[in-house]
């Protein structure tokens, strides 16, 4: 028997980033603004990205979403509500999601052309750990967290509050009832991502609603 | 938890570069996991068994090398490595810094691997 070192120097997650990187150029190139919107489960996500797409389209915007869950399609037809086409894609178990997923999910869908479009949203399955492993193409990364969650979450959470772009904080309308502490919330995600732009929402009052607006078509530029 | 989808590709990655040594038995495989990678050495271990199982890494070692979070400062120009993954500051002037330099990596270094002996007339 011969002994071997046989040196890899390769990413654990390769081919996802390998795909990723595929999609980001096709999305460069199609124009179209992606976002990855990644919180735990029962933040409000879909609630705020159901408000984000009724703006949006009433604004003139083409938009569309995609929505992760392990199971069932309840958040498509929530969001299908804001007349925005939309398509769920069930990871069955797996707890997050994947570029291959997202790939074949655009291939497949019918109507819905990239070059038409002018944001992309990602909805991703709730999880605040796995989901920042995993480059879905996107250029924003967005981590939601709600005024229910603690205000010590993003510590709780590095890693997926600093591979953030930008954070929003959902519920701002029950702030108050629940005793959030919104100083020591921000300058918590502050200190996990220095310089992130926050955004203080509610999908029921609408408040916050304008600045993102301005943000993503500032981004879309 | 994703420690099972990551081992299995590290399975799948490895048994693909074994295909220049035929018959060899792998007796290590050596992980670079940044401390920002949000991956928990105990769940790669205890997943590594189940994913190895029936294929040539079957009984080998997994070596999980943690790589501390570096990060750049811009107030003070230098890279520091981060004492707490609760501050994002630079270690020597405290200034907030969120340039993270290195800390979220997940790499397969290298693989040890014990060759077939080869016949004779080979």
């Amino acid at each position: 028997m011969t002994t071997r070192i046989v040196e890899l120097r390769q990413g654990i997650l390769k081919k996802n980033d390998e795909l990723a990187r595929e999609l980001r150029g096709r999305f460069t190139a199609a124009g179209v603004l992606v976002l990855n919107l990644v919180s735990s489960p029962g933040t409000g996500k879909t609630a705020f990205l159901e408000r984000t797409l009724r703006e949006l389209r009433a604004g003139g915007a083409r938009v569309a979403a995609l929505v992760g869950d392990l199971e069932t399609d309840n958040d498509a037809r929530r969001l299908a509500a804001s007349g925005a086409p939309v398509r769920q894609i069930n990871t069955h178990g797996i707890c997050h999601l994947e570029a291959e997923m997202v790939g074949r999910h655009l291939e497949s869908w019918d109507g819905v052309e990239l070059g038409a479009l002018d944001y992309l949203f990602i909805e991703n399955v709730g999880n605040l750990v796995c989901p920042s492993s995993y480059d879905l193409g996107e250029r924003i990364r967005v981590a939601l967290l709600s005024v229910t969650e603690g205000e010590d979450k993003p510590l709780k959470y590095p890693t997926l509050f600093n591979s953030a772009d930008a954070a929003v904080v959902t519920k701002m309308d029950i702030a108050e009832a629940v005793g959030f502490d919104r100083d020591a919330a921000l300058s918590n995600i502050r200190e996990i991502r220095p310089g992130i732009r926050i955004f203080e929402t509610s999908a029921k009052t609408g408040a916050g609603m304008a600045e993102w607006l301005g943000y993503l078509k500032e981004q879309r530029g | 938890m994703h420690e099972l989808s990551i081992v299995s590709s590290v399975v799948d990655s490895v048994i693909e570069s074994l295909e220049k040594y035929p018959g060899a038995r792998v007796v290590e495989v050596r992980l670079r996991v940044g401390a920002l990678a949000a991956v928990v050495e105990d769940s790669l271990q205890f997943c590594y068994e189940l994913a190895a199982r029936e294929t040539p890494l079957e009984g080998s070692r997994l070596v999980v090398k943690i790589v501390p979070v570096m990060v750049h400062c811009a107030a003070c120009g230098r890279d520091g490595e981060l004492e707490n993954l609760q501050s994002f500051r630079c270690p020597y002037c405290g200034e907030p810094a969120g340039d993270v330099r290195a800390g979220r990596e997940m790499e397969i270094e290298a693989v040890e691997i014990e060759e077939a002996e080869k016949s004779a007339a080979g």
